[in-house]
């Protein structure tokens, strides 16, 4: 096990390597300058912007710079923003809690979805719960993020004013007033995210018990005697929710992904709004630690998923 | 205008016969900016008479929290750092410059105890030196008393080109020194007419020494007070989330009494405009949202629920058309639209001028930009006839087509005209921005009607304004005949700005594009009399040169105004503020209550 994980993390560098080689070289492709809005000003002298550009070492070929920055970020330098002229990990580190609270709280609701309505929608297939069920699990993954994000935000907050829509990290609140008003406006990220997740869990889930509830044992269970329940939770689900496991740990970047979105409908302060407000300031040091960092996440992940999928199932062997 | 027409008026508004406001109207429709306008008069002995801002509270705090909301965050809090509005917007809750301009061209003082004037001894008559009296008994938040030092520091940290500030033109050429604990005195290389430049406005905020002193040059972005802003403003500050937040709280030892009004500030950042407006006009979540560049019509919608209105200030912005004066299709040594070529269509004066006919300015503002943006077009052909708002541009097709028809032009077989075997055929270029594709498409249909075939290019606006010299779709490469954009008058005193039709600006490979002429007009004449204005100490003989300046870019149509851009802003209804389009939104922030 412990060699399976190390050979696997020697894998994984020269692919982090490639990764960073390719992003790197797609940014510095890519049209814009980060100094495009000191260049449309007047009242900035071409000077300014030269020494900040040899500050910055804008200039030197692609390659210079990839290794500068692959060397800086060895040591733990994650670069300097243009924009706000600070550390760009200490830029990051203030938005992960944000995210992972958000992005954590919809895994979570997803779950608690998915679970249930997957399981029992298999228990009876194609009877009213399951179509149902079905059609709205198809509706949720059909509609994007940010077309439930704006209908919420329209219904809720316009219509309705029960739920802000500029969500806070800074609620001037202390006590269970506190936790009122970060429920409140976390309601409709959470919602938009988790509901997006929960409805294609549910087909998983569905058919990953459907998969296993026909199978010889399960009938061999039911005949000892055993009730309902016991056959369900300890004989199907055990079983059927391997590969949903490793599923949702390979969902897990995609879901960071629709978060870029959602944070930015909602204007929450995380990595994903970071990213957006980076990429339409051209601060290219910020967007490549940032898809960098979601690059990392891809990689852990999945790492992640084998490693679970061999614990929960004692037929993989890793040798 | 003339200059005699000008001494005429001020005359007037000396008598009373005019109003101030009037007056600075005028200046505006000739294309100066109210803060010269201010200037000119305070010189001929108007004196700078601030409009006295409305505020009830008679006690500092008591207010409660003020709400504002950004769609672009703000994302670092020095303000010679700041390149965006939103920056210095940002700065300016904490710092203070020694006076801004409010909306009607006043100098309005903040630091400084009083404005330097002819009768106070700040200015000198040679135009080479000012005296600043500095106001005694400020304190930075940190308790350390404010002095002339910090002054004269500010110029030191601006000026250094290591500092990288993007503040450094308005302090690298002048000189500050310490007269005594509060008096300062800047000195000019050269007489300077338009001297309320260095610590005024959005770039004249003040930072202390006592925090900065270490920091100058190379370090600058090391200093710890980069992100933790100590400054002289009305409110301290508490916590800032580069990109995300700002939070400050009531300084209770603000140098103006019974100010500021309100308890907590917030500043949130992000999102998009529309949104924005919606949560200041529709929900009311917010107080305050910055920059409404959102579509008119939206914003009459959400304002028809009651909770908040929009506030309209005119700014020296302008979106316009300019004709490429060069020919963009052949190359010569390595780049397109080099001056050694002449535009093959655009040579004729006939052409130019049936172009700006066929702009049909009433429109664009009635149907795409509503109050946002303001038809003033052909002010400057037809000074004479200012004071009509409505003479001052035409639409014409009819007239167009005769003008071209009389030219040569002549229709073809398939409705487009030629001439000596050249179709009128060509390329409109402009950043993506519905309000511009739109503006865009009601130009190409005129032309259609008057047998002219338009090709339209839109560009994704992070490189048509990018200073990317190997990208050919930038504004100042100008690859194309015709384009459009919105030109910002960032510094009230037109000299910057009308350098952008100056010969030695024009945007060639040689200067990397750098250059602000992107027309690639050339005028001796016009090369001349900037260079005169640029001597000329009497305000209101260089108000005249200006004027005649723009008359002269504008009078050959290879430049064409299209909208003025005023500034946009969404605010409570019960919130009272005073906005400025010539200085930051939060430049007199220490004076914005609510109305209980």
């Amino acid at each position: 096990m412990g060699k399976y994980i190390l050979r696997r993390l020697i894998i994984a560098l020269p692919s982090l390597l490639g990764i960073s080689l390719v992003l790197f070289v797609l940014l510095a492709l890519a049209p814009g300058d980060p100094f495009g809005e000191l260049a449309s000003n007047s009242n900035i002298p071409p000077e300014v912007q030269a020494a900040l550009r040899v500050k910055f070492g804008i200039d030197d070929p692609v390659l210079i710079r990839y290794f500068r920055w692959l060397v800086a970020m060895l040591h733990g330098d994650w670069g300097f923003s243009f924009s706000s002229r600070i550390n760009v990990d200490q830029l990051i580190l203030q938005r992960v809690p944000t995210t992972l609270f958000v992005v954590g709280s919809s895994q979570i609701v997803a779950l608690a979805i998915a679970l249930p309505v997957g399981v029992y929608a298999a228990m009876r297939p194609y009877s009213i719960f399951d179509q149902v069920a079905n059609t709205f699990a198809f509706i949720g993954f059909s509609l994007p993020t940010f077309f439930t994000g704006l209908l919420l935000i329209l219904v809720f907050s316009v219509n309705l004013g029960w739920l802000p829509f500029v969500y806070r990290v800074d609620i001037a609140a202390t006590g269970w007033h506190w936790y009122w008003e970060n429920f409140k406006q976390a309601i409709m990220p959470v919602a938009v995210l988790g509901l997006f997740q929960a409805a294609s869990y549910t087909r998983y889930v569905r058919s990953a018990v459907l998969d296993v509830i026909r199978l010889d044992y399960v009938t061999t269970a039911r005949s000892k005697g055993l009730n309902e329940g016991k056959v369900i939770i300890k004989h199907v689900v055990r079983n059927a929710l391997i590969p949903v496991v490793t599923l949702v740990a390979l969902q897990m970047p995609a879901v960071f992904g629709g978060a870029i979105v959602t944070e930015q409908i909602f204007r929450i302060p995380g990595i994903g709004s970071l990213l957006i407000t980076a990429i339409l300031a051209n601060d290219t040091p910020v967007i490549m630690a940032v898809t960098f960092v979601f690059a990392c996440l891809v990689v852990a992940f999945n790492l992640l998923a084998d490693i679970i999928y061999g614990w929960l199932d004692p037929r993989i062997s890793y040798s | 205008m003339k200059e005699r027409e000008l001494r005429d008026l001020i005359t007037e508004v000396k008598t009373g016969r005019l109003s101030r406001r009037a007056f600075v109207q005028r200046m505006l429709a000739v294309g100066l900016t109210a803060p010269m306008a201010g200037m000119i008069l305070s010189h001929s002995g108007v004196a700078m008479a601030a409009t006295a801002i409305p505020y009830k509270p008679t006690k500092a705090g008591g207010g409660g929290p003020l709400k504002l909301l950004y769609w672009q965050a703000v994302t670092l809090l020095n303000p010679h750092f700041a390149v965006g509005t939103k920056d210095q917007e940002g700065s300016r809750i904490f710092y203070e410059p020694l006076a801004g301009w409010d909306s009607e061209g006043n100098l309005v003082p903040f630091l400084a105890a009083e404005i330097p004037s002819k009768e106070n001894d700040g200015l000198s008559e040679d135009g080479l030196s000012v005296v600043w009296k500095l106001k005694r008994g400020v304190k930075w938040h940190d308790g350390t008393p404010f002095t002339a030092d910090d002054v004269v520091f500010t110029w030191e940290y601006a000026r250094t080109p290591e500092t990288s500030a993007v503040t450094i033109a308005s302090y690298k050429d002048v000189k500050a020194e310490k007269v005594d604990d509060f008096t300062v005195r800047i000195t000019f290389p050269k007489p300077t007419p338009f001297w309320a430049d260095a610590f005024v406005g959005a770039s004249g905020m003040i930072i202390p020494k006592h925090l900065f002193a270490d920091y100058i040059g190379g370090k600058s972005r090391d200093a710890p007070t980069n992100l933790k802003p100590v400054g002289t403003g009305p409110y301290l500050f508490v916590d800032f989330k580069p990109g995300d937040v700002v939070l400050a709280k009531l300084n209770p030892n603000y140098h103006v009494p019974n100010r500021p009004y309100f308890d907590t500030l917030e500043v949130k950042g992000g999102g998009d405009a529309v949104s924005a407006a919606r949560a200041v006009l529709q929900t009311g979540e917010y107080d305050y949202a910055w920059n409404m560049q959102v579509e008119d019509e939206i914003l009459l919608k959400l304002e028809s629920t009651g909770k908040g209105k929009v506030s309209i200030v005119p700014t020296g912005n302008i979106e316009f058309i300019m004709l490429n004066a060069t020919d963009p299709a052949v190359e010569v040594d390595g780049e397109r639209s080099s001056i050694k070529t002449k535009h093959p269509l655009f040579s004729d004066p006939a052409v130019r001028q049936a172009i700006n006919l066929l702009i049909d300015r009433s429109s664009i503002e009635k149907f795409i930009y509503g109050r946002t943006g303001v038809a003033t077009a052909n002010f400057l052909n037809n000074p004479e006839r200012y004071r009509s708002k409505k003479t001052k541009f035409e639409f014409n097709i009819e007239k167009a087509n005769q003008i071209l028809e009389t030219a040569g032009w002549k229709k073809g077989g398939d409705g487009v005209r030629a001439k000596d075997g050249k179709p009128l055929k060509f390329v409109f270029q402009t950043s993506i921005n519905a309000p511009r594709q739109k503006t865009q498409a009601i130009i190409k249909q005129a032309c259609q009607k008057a047998g002219i075939d338009v090709e339209l290019k839109s560009v994704v606006g992070s490189v048509f304004f990018s200073s990317d010299t190997s990208n050919p779709d930038t504004y100042p490469h100008f690859y194309s005949d015709m384009q459009m954009y919105t030109t910002t008058m960032l510094q009230p005193d037109p000299q910057i700005f009308m350098n952008q039709c100056v010969s030695w600006e024009v945007a060639t490979k040689e200067n990397k594009w750098q250059g602000r002429n992107a027309s690639r007009w050339q005028n001796k004449e016009y090369d001349e009399l900037y260079h005169q204005a640029e001597r000329e100490l009497d305000p209101v003989k260089r108000a005249a040169m200006y004027i005649t300046l723009n008359e002269m870019a504008v009078g050959d149509n290879y430049i064409q105004g299209v909208v003025y851009r005023p500034r946009v802003t969404a605010l409570n209804s019960n919130l009272t503020v005073d906005l400025s389009g010539w200085d930051n939104d939060m430049y007199q922030l220490a004076s914005w209550y609510r109305e209980a």
